[in-house]
């Protein structure tokens, strides 16, 4: 041990925030020349320890050393004279600039003042043929894919000699083609000598692309293990606590009635001039989970802004249960059997500054049960009803139905929004990115709801950019590219490589 | 219709310093609706040291114009970033809403203004309580006359020399593209060492410039008093409606500067038109024009605004 060459240690590390310890007792070493992944449910502090090494925060006890010296990084200029580069999870891109720009912005060449983009050109093509990083400099920002944004912000460390490199998160918007492009990059980038940390919470990665991994669990140090040496059960254990079940139970579908019914349906969008949809048309049963999947933005949210009301259709048709339905506004879809599971949680789910108990009505509070004859709330009623879904549903908070829904977690305030939407007992629910953010533990738990509420004979609509959570939940596949439907797949005939063709658009199929 | 032109001239370059100065602070992410505010403090810092600087036309030569004009400007130029400093402070230190503290510079402007000329001149005589400044001779400084006809103000000459430095800082250099960061994306700006509280000063203290340059020349465009009570009758709105027409960018702000100057100067000159002065057309509604033509061309054109992003949203380091 004592022979090893660390390129970065953080040795016992402490950091605490009122009333948490967000770090405690932490050690990380980094070999030089490996792919350290940092592994740990939301909120066990990763991005905390993060922030540490790149200087965000200051830790109340334990020390960094960069090659062995113990250094003091007190903001993120230190970190960067040091020659530790992150990959942020949100990219920090500035859309109007050219991929040029963002990758001198800070270190900018230039003579009396003026910029000398040549000479920065030639650098970054230099580095991106050398690691195979394939972008056009000119480009804008807005106009490129995620994936060449993410080969953006890779050049901008290269660009600064960084040595250390770190992703956070950096495979969440990906495809799959882009995802092993990427796992081809980060081995390309080791074999020249650099060193790199890669926080994730999805195992097939790490076992796929790490040497080495860290595990952190509520704050604490769990242990570091060889990848090699390991399996995929095994360090979720470290990360979960317990054994947690990676597929989930589910009868074959038993399709009866049409519940949901799409003819042509044609969306405008809000960002350019095309169509963001454009004549969709399928439908869902009664006993089956109809999954949309797709690369973000290529028209889900704007489908099920159609389908539930919250953007009107520019041609098409829908019906619910046989009812037309094309022009009825919100209140009528969800009181004649559509639930809805908004993508955004805080903007179209939950009022963030309500209590618990008023969001858990917030789709019945005109039912006589919640408002009396005079148009005033029953109180009582209503602090019995979320008494009783917050029993059932198992909704965490700190002061149960009077808790402020902004205080609450996450995953609490997921199960909230679950609750609500399936108490009603819609015929058809729809449910988009339900579990997006959530550890293990919580998704486990709204799949199981999901699955039941197809059980009790329901339809359900589920769109996910999670493919581990298309492949698991659906029992038919709808792929969207560029606001079309492009493949109807079976998700036991089908593999996640061939779905992720139809999702880059490199496949399609005639549908219908 | 060179008294048009003379007119379009001075006007446009009024709106293009003001719309420049809101090009800058809004491009490093503040808001400056307080324009207005600013433009009546470098007025009224200008027509000071015009109403008290010893000058004889008469005997003046190149030299001393040159200084009239030096003086005249760097008062203005100083009046209008002190009072910009307000906006800075307020909305980068204390992180205040941008368009109340805006707000609030424009109805303190006037009001500071009227306050300081009244007592000025009642200190000087005890009768006058008017809130008006006399500059007649010491304007002559900077205005040069072509045979009787065409009648050139300097600071439109100076307000074409900023438009071309303006695009040069904006997009050729350094500060420009941190400058421009900052408003976009003020999180990526600060991951790369960028100081985003550096910047956005120095974009609110550039428009405090700008606008305070545009103020003098608005009160020497066509007349030699000008009564503080009246503020500056709107300018600085309308030259924010300029930059958003011109889409925050300073060649095509400049663009929509003539055409606004245009429709104000026509207000002027209608009357010296034949054309124009026999349709009778009271003078009222070409006084409006500018402003209702703003107002359609917003209602039309702002939807596809090219904002920068992150303007409005005072920056936090602790939020990630």
């Amino acid at each position: 041990m004592s022979n090893e060459h660390y390129a970065i240690e953080m040795l016992n590390i402490t950091k605490r925030f009122p009333g948490i310890v967000a770090n405690d007792n932490i050690t990380l070493q980094l070999k030089t020349v490996e792919i350290h992944a940092l592994l740990g449910e939301n909120g066990a502090g990763k991005s905390t320890l993060m922030s540490v090494l790149f200087g965000l925060y200051q830790p109340e006890e334990g020390i960094i050393k960069k090659d062995g010296v113990e250094v003091a990084i007190r903001n993120p200029n230190d970190a960067n004279a040091l020659h530790i580069g992150m990959v942020h999870q949100h990219f920090k891109l500035v859309e109007c600039f050219s991929v040029l720009d963002n990758i001198i912005l800070g270190i900018e060449p230039t003579h009396m003042g003026f910029l000398q983009k040549e000479e920065a050109r030639e650098k970054v093509l230099a580095l991106s043929e050398k690691y195979g990083l394939h972008v056009d400099p000119d480009a804008l920002i807005e106009d490129i894919t995620v994936g060449m944004q993410q080969r953006t912000e890779i050049l901008k460390m290269l660009y600064r000699d960084n040595e250390i490199l770190i992703f956070d998160e950096p495979t969440a918007v990906l495809t799959p083609q882009e995802i092993d492009e990427l796992m081809e990059i980060m081995r390309g980038l080791a074999r020249e000598g650099k060193s790199i940390l890669f926080i994730s919470h999805k195992l097939n990665e790490i076992m796929s692309v790490a040497d080495r991994c860290t595990v952190l669990r509520k704050g604490k140090y769990v242990g570091t293990v060889n990848v090699a040496d390991t399996t995929k059960e095994e360090l979720s254990r470290m990360m979960v606590g317990r054994d947690v079940e990676f597929v989930v139970h589910k009868d074959p579908a038993k399709p009866t009635d049409v519940v949901l019914n799409v003819e042509h349906m044609t969306v405008a969008s809000k960002m350019h001039s095309n169509n963001a949809v454009k004549d969709v048309s399928f439908q869902v049963r009664r006993g089956e989970i109809v999954c949309i999947a797709g690369i973000d933005g290529n028209g889900q949210t704007e489908l099920v802004y159609g389908i539930s009301g919250l953007e009107p259709l520019k041609g098409g048709k829908l019906e619910l249960c046989g009812n037309d339905i094309t022009k009825a506004p919100i209140r009528k879809r969800s009181t004649s059997g559509m639930s809805h599971i908004p993508e955004d949680r805080h903007k179209h789910g939950l009022v963030l500054d309500y209590t618990l108990e008023n969001n858990l009505v917030l789709q019945r509070y005109f039912e006589p049960e919640f408002t009396n004859k005079g148009g005033f709330l029953r109180k009582g009623n209503i602090r019995a009803y979320a008494e009783r879904l917050i029993e059932q549903y198992d909704v965490r908070s700190g002061q149960g139905p009077i808790t402020i829904a902004r205080s609450m977690s996450g995953g609490n305030q997921q199960k909230a929004i679950v609750a609500r939407e399936i108490d009603k007992d819609p015929a058809l629910l729809i449910a988009v990115q339900p579990t997006r953010g959530l550890d293990v533990g919580a998704i486990e738990y709204i799949h199981k709801q999901i699955v039941a509420h197809r059980d009790a004979g329901n339809g359900v609509l589920l769109v996910s950019l999670e493919l581990d959570e298309v492949m698991s939940l659906a029992d038919r596949i709808l792929v969207m590219y560029e606001g079309e439907i492009v493949g109807e797949l079976d998700p036991k005939q089908t593999t996640v490589e061939e779905l992720g063709l139809y999702m880059a658009g490199a496949k399609r199929m005639e549908v219908q | 219709m060179v008294l048009l032109i003379q007119y379009t001239l001075i006007f446009a370059a009024v709106l293009l310093l003001v719309a420049l100065g809101g090009c800058f602070s809004e491009h490093s992410g503040v808001i400056n609706i307080g324009l207005e505010g600013i433009m009546v403090m470098g007025a009224l810092g200008g027509a000071l040291v015009m109403r008290f600087l010893p000058y004889n036309p008469d005997t003046a030569n190149l030299l001393t114009n040159l200084g009239v004009f030096a003086c005249v400007a760097l008062a203005s130029i100083a009046a209008g970033m002190i009072y910009s400093l307000l906006l800075a402070v307020a909305c980068i230190n204390f992180k205040a809403d941008q368009t109340i503290v805006g707000t609030a510079m424009n109805l303190l402007g006037t009001a500071l203004a009227t306050v300081i000329v009244k007592s000025m001149n009642t200190a000087m005589n005890p009768d006058d309580h008017s809130s008006e400044i006399q500059y007649i001779n010491a304007k002559k400084a900077f205005l040069s006359d072509f045979g009787g006809k065409f009648e050139l103000n300097w600071f439109v000459v100076l307000a074409l020399i900023l438009l071309v430095i303006s695009t040069i800082l904006l997009y050729k250099t350094r500060f420009g593209l941190r400058l421009r960061a900052c408003g976009e994306h003020p999180q990526a700006a600060d991951s790369v060492g960028i100081n985003v509280y550096k910047m956005r000063y120095a974009g609110v203290l550039i428009s405090g410039f700008l606008g305070g340059l545009g103020g003098i020349t608005y009160i020497t465009a066509g007349v030699s008093v000008w009564k503080f009570e009246n503020g500056v009758a709107g300018f600085g709105f309308l030259a924010l409606a300029v930059m958003i027409f011109g889409a925050w960018h300073p060649v095509r702000i400049a663009g929509a500067a003539v055409l606004f100057g245009l429709f104000r100067a026509l207000g002027n000159v209608y009357n010296g038109i034949p054309l124009l002065a026999n349709m009778g057309i009271p003078s009222a509604v070409y006084n409006m024009l500018p402003y209702i033509v703003s107002l359609i061309v917003l209602a039309f054109t702002s939807k596809n605004s090219k904002a920068p992003k992150a303007e409005g949203i005072p920056y936090d380091k602790g939020q990630r």
